[in-house]
């Protein structure tokens, strides 16, 4: 059988507020364990919860984002269960009005865009943190659990997709780009490795053309984009393997076991769960009037999408525009370099290859690099105005970025100018083609290829400084 | 109508830990007390909307400042195990 | 001469004012009644003797240099031991906290201590606030200083024995069906309920946390309403508190009751109410009548339901509000092989067997399937309150009925059947499914020599109006004087 598979993705992102979503309690993840708790982030008896009104703001950012309508009034609900590391054994969230609904992004994969919808955005509280003692160091095995409460009660916005999701590609893609308009809008710095943004999926597959959902399996545990790719496929692969032997798929949460390359069941002793939602008294109702919506949507920033397309429009291509619009400081970067009146397409190839490499390689962030938008319009220049070879100029950016200098001084220094000047440049054509005679006679023959012999041997006598193609035209005047 | 009570799935939601017989009683008794609190269903309530709070208030924020956090010795001195500055407690599930 | 201990707040501040007694003295003397009354009444869980006397000393250098910080200033008060003192045990009488000291000072403590009052100790309660005897405590039960044999009633029994016994001038309770007020009827006390959000729950142990509001227990209206405006006050820490300014209880004191319309509920004044609280309840009708006020009858008919809703709702919040109680990070813990095991020991090893049985209670009726038969339709029927409420406030004042169904019974006679226990809330209990204030007046002595109380009702924020009457009905009403001790040596 043919199956097509269903997909619905579940993101936790915690906001990067000074404070926690319910006390004063700093958000610091570097802190000595169990330093930042208050009565109310510990549970202790008799505290209550004060909704901090930024996280709110933050959240209505993040659904005008995703184009989502914002209720004018939600309510925040009790979400009970026993968990050891969740200090009231309930989880303050939101239950049938959350404050963000139906939204929807556009993703692209392979050319091809389609419609996401999200189908909400609710704001709630982040949990503890245990560690599971034992000789593996995993759950299974441990033999005791610590607790650190300082990432209790973190605000944390969960945002789910309606199941419009078709392919594990799709789900990354739609998983990268929710990823890049957080971190557009500043909310949260949104770092996979740090859990910081926390992808779930569920999956269940169908028979190519038809209608009903299969049953869904909730895959937990990855950490990285590539691992939310493998961990669907894997799913969607599994899924098909049971039903094709006649099986059937179990609804239940499956842990990605990233070393393995497959999911795994996790183990539970209750059945299904019941989580007996019921509205907090402890909190009232969240008006969001049109006039606060308003107030909150003129504080969006340009979002990646458009500014991608801003891009595009710049002559950049797709898929440049695309990288340089999902990343704050590529794209702080690129705008400071078309202000110096950098050509957009030149500094869009620099700026996604050369200078992400150096990036990358460094471990070290472009905005702390030496680089400047100026420095990337005078390399454009040298090199429109040929006294720098395409290949110098991507040397040159090396030096100018491990602080070496500006362009002008670093090729100066490092001897990279390239000769245009055409005196010198044909003396030094007639002093290879006199050393090699026997060749010239071959070359005026018809024995083109050998053409770039002569390029090669003038690049030789003059260093690399010469300008490949003005040395070309001089050979072949030559040859007359 | 007779009340149905799944007693020992309500003791584990719970998290309370109960004998066969004293399941068995706090069954008959809330039985008993359910059947009072069924007259809540003979009030016709159509159209009427659930108060959860009867205070008719909205927006109660506070601002995004940090604020001083408790001392961690005075919080682990309250704490029946505890180590290192965590909170100590049993593996979550069973060892096989 | 009285015995200091037998001040009312407003007597006892004017001795310190006129240099006729000191708050140590004061202090002492309420200490000293304790150490005679405690091993029969057992009012207190915890007595802090040297942070009363320190903190008595204290108010006496400001009171002496002239620095006194208000009406309160000096006054040794009881709190209920479900109020957070910063090092000071708070239990909630319940075992899973034995032993517990909070590292921080609810809301309404921190401001007593502002005003300069001195805590005397934490009172008994039935564990966390769950019940209406104050037999319901894991240290045991407190008695009745009006006859031993009987119940002071509950929640708050210790508070309002220890104001009754004279071993505190004051007492704070906490009321989330009528626990304030029940025992003020039954131990001859004023006990008033706020208007839901005049006073910060935070800091209070949750019960159910729509419900609960913390008020006095006195001897006087006027004492009551000294202490209500201590209390009362927009709190950031608390986000359900209400932000305006909260209405005077003192502003009409000695007003009368002329031209005042007062309701009769109809529902709440007759079936099920004994004869002699009844005949109280007229004779105080027929006196406030004489007074001036136009008195109406009235119908509430979905009153009847509120009790059923009442078991519903509070039973429904508490299963979350004390699933905190864990053994994780504090209090009592039964050890198990895994973390759950050693949770589903330590509450059913901590908890006392009324307590399970609301969270039982409260986990069924918010569990899949019950949801909207159960809690959902308890939250419709809370509407139907308020609005039976609004109409009846358009045409009275203020609404009146007893305020429990009969005078203090005796210690172990209802414990056996809960539904007969829950039935002494009958008439307090709408109050507080409504979020109005009510406060209990004692008004008169029933053949047994039993202390008699009577409710008084208003609307939302009409605490002014409230006290107005209350103090009126004091004042038409006999004066039930205080209760004759039974010293019991220790
Ligand atoms: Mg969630
Ligand atoms: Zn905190």
């Amino acid at each position: 059988m043919k199956w097509e598979p269903v997909i619905g993705i579940e993101v936790h992102v915690e906001l990067e507020t000074q404070s926690k979503m319910f006390c004063g309690c700093a958000v610091d993840f570097e802190a000595e364990p169990n330093t930042n708790v208050c009565p109310v982030c510990l549970g202790l008896p008799g505290a209550l919860p004060v909704p901090n009104r930024t996280a709110i703001e933050w959240i209505t950012k993040i659904g005008l984002a995703f184009n989502c309508s914002i209720s004018e009034r939600s309510q925040f609900h009790r979400k009970n269960y026993f968990y050891s590391d969740q200090p009231k054994n309930y989880q303050i969230s939101q239950f049938d009005v959350p404050v963000c609904h139906d939204g929807w992004i556009d993703v692209t994969v392979d050319g091809e865009t389609s419609r996401i919808r999200v189908n909400r955005a609710h704001m709630e509280e982040d949990t503890g943190k245990s560690i599971h003692v034992g000789e593996s160091g995993r759950i299974h095995s441990a033999t005791e659990t610590l607790l650190n409460f300082n990432r209790a009660g973190v605000p944390l916005v969960e945002i789910v997709s309606e199941a419009d999701i078709r392919s594990a590609a799709q789900a990354r893609a739609y998983a990268q780009d929710l990823r890049t308009v957080v971190a557009a809008l500043g909310v949260s710095d949104a770092k996979l490795e740090e859990g910081s943004i926390r992808f779930d999926a569920n999956v269940s597959i169908r028979p190519v053309g038809t209608e009903p959902f299969g049953t869904k399996v909730e895959v937990k545990n990855m950490n990285s984009f590539r691992s939310l790719e493998r961990a669907v496929d894997y799913e969607i692969l599994r899924q098909a393997d049971v039903l094709d032997q006649g099986g059937t798929v179990d609804q239940e949460t499956r842990h990605w076991d990233e070393g393995e390359g497959v999911t795994h069941s996790m183990r539970s002793k209750e059945g299904s769960s019941d989580y007996r939602y019921f509205p907090e008294p402890d909190l009232l109702p969240i008006e969001v009037t049109e006039e606060w919506r308003n107030e909150i949507a003129a504080t969006l920033p340009e979002l990646p999408s458009a500014r991608a397309a801003r891009y595009v429009g710049l002559g950049v291509d797709a898929d440049s525009a695309t990288s340089l619009a999902g990343s704050e400081p590529l794209m702080v970067m690129f705008e400071s370099s078309l202000a110096a009146g950098a050509p957009a397409q030149v500094a869009a190839n620099w700026l996604t290859g050369e200078v992400t490499a150096w990036s990358r390689r460094e471990s070290t962030d472009i905005t702390d690099s030496a680089l400047t938008g100026q420095h990337v319009a005078q390399l454009a220049a040298m090199v429109e105005a040929n006294s720098l070879s395409s290949t110098a100029a991507k040397e040159v950016l090396g030096h100018v970025l491990a602080g070496e200098g500006d362009p002008a001084d670093v090729a100066a220094a490092h001897d990279l100018i390239q000769i245009s000047d055409s005196g010198a440049l044909e003396s030094a054509v007639d002093q290879v083609i006199g050393e090699n005679e026997d060749q010239f006679a071959r070359l005026a023959g018809g024995e083109d290829k050998l053409i770039g012999f002569f390029v090669g041997q003038v690049m030789r006598v003059t260093g690399g400084k010469a300008d490949p193609r003005a040395v070309t035209d001089i050979i072949r005047s030559r040859i007359g | 109508m007779p009340i149905e009570i799944d007693i020992a799935h309500v003791a584990r939601l719970a998290r309370i830990e109960l004998s066969d017989q004293q399941l068995a009683d706090y069954r008959a008794q809330l039985g008993v007390i359910l059947d009072h609190a069924a007259r809540v269903q003979e009030l016709p309530t159509d159209g009427v909307a659930p108060t959860s709070h009867p205070l008719d208030m909205v927006n109660a924020f506070r601002d995004d400042v940090v604020s001083p956090s408790l001392d961690r010795d005075e919080v682990l001195s309250q704490a029946p195990d505890a180590i290192n500055g965590f909170f100590r407690v049993p593996p979550s599930l069973d060892n096989e | 001469m009285t015995d200091p201990a037998d001040f009312t707040l407003v007597e006892a501040a004017a001795a310190l004012r006129a240099g006729q007694q000191t708050s140590v003295a004061l202090t002492e003397a309420v200490l000293t009644r304790a150490s005679l009354t405690e091993a029969a009444v057992h009012a207190y869980l915890t007595i802090d003797r040297s942070g009363a006397l320190a903190a008595a000393e204290a108010a006496d250098r400001r009171i002496s240099s002239g620095r006194a910080v208000g009406p309160l200033d000096g006054l040794p008060i009881a709190l209920k031991d479900n109020m957070m003192t910063r090092g000071l045990e708070t239990t909630a009488s319940s075992k899973i906290l034995a032993g517990y000291i909070p590292p921080y000072d609810g809301t309404v403590v921190a401001r007593l201590r502002e005003a300069g009052a001195v805590f005397v100790g934490k009172t008994n309660l039935d564990e966390f606030a769950m019940g209406s005897s104050t037999e319901n405590s894991a240290f045991g039960p407190t008695r009745n200083p009006w006859n031993l044999d009987t119940v002071p009633g509950g929640s708050s029994g210790g508070s309002a024995a220890a104001v009754a016994a004279g071993s505190a001038l004051a007492g704070l309770g906490s009321d989330t069906g009528g626990s304030i007020r029940q025992p003020a009827a039954l131990c001859g006390l004023v006990g008033m309920k706020p208007t839901y959000g005049l006073v910060s729950r935070y800091g209070l142990i949750a019960f159910a946390s729509s419900l609960d509001q913390i008020g006095p227990l006195t001897h006087t209206v006027e004492d009551a309403a000294i202490l209500y405006e201590a209390i009362a006050g927009h709190d950031p820490l608390d986000a359900t508190s209400f932000p305006g300014p909260a209405p005077s209880g003192t502003v009409r004191l000695g007003a009368g009751v002329s031209g005042l319309r007062v309701g009769i509920v109809n529902e709440l004044s007759g079936q099920g109410i004994d004869d002699e609280v009844m005949a109280a309840f007229r004779t105080t009708v027929e006196r406030l009548a004489a007074a001036g006020a136009e008195i109406v009858e009235l119908s509430l008919p979905s009153t009847a339901t509120a009790l059923s809703a009442y078991y519903l709702i509070a039973p429904a919040e508490c299963s979350a509000n004390l699933a905190r109680f864990d053994g994780v990070r504090y209090g009592l813990r039964i050890d198990g092989g895994t973390v759950d095991e050693m949770m589903s020991r330590t509450r059913a090893d901590g908890f006392g067997p009324e307590v399970i049985r609301r969270i039982l209670l409260g986990t069924y009726a918010l569990s899949a399937g019950y949801y909207d038969a159960f809690y959902g339709q308890a939250q419709r029927v809370r509407t139907l309150i308020i609005q039976e409420f609004a109409a009846a406030y358009e045409q009275v004042d203020v609404l009146v009925s007893p305020t429990a169904p009969a005078p203090a019974f005796e210690l172990g006679a209802k414990t056996q059947d809960p539904l007969s226990m829950y039935m002494q809330d009958i008439c307090t209990i709408p109050s507080n499914l409504s979020g109005h204030p009510a406060m209990s007046v004692p008004v008169g002595l029933s053949t047994t020599g039993l202390p008699i109380g009577f409710q008084v009702m208003a609307p939302a924020l009409g605490e002014t109006v409230m006290f107005q009457v209350a103090a009126a009905i004091e004042e038409l009403s006999d004066d039930i004087g205080r209760p004759v001790l039974e010293v019991v040596a220790s």
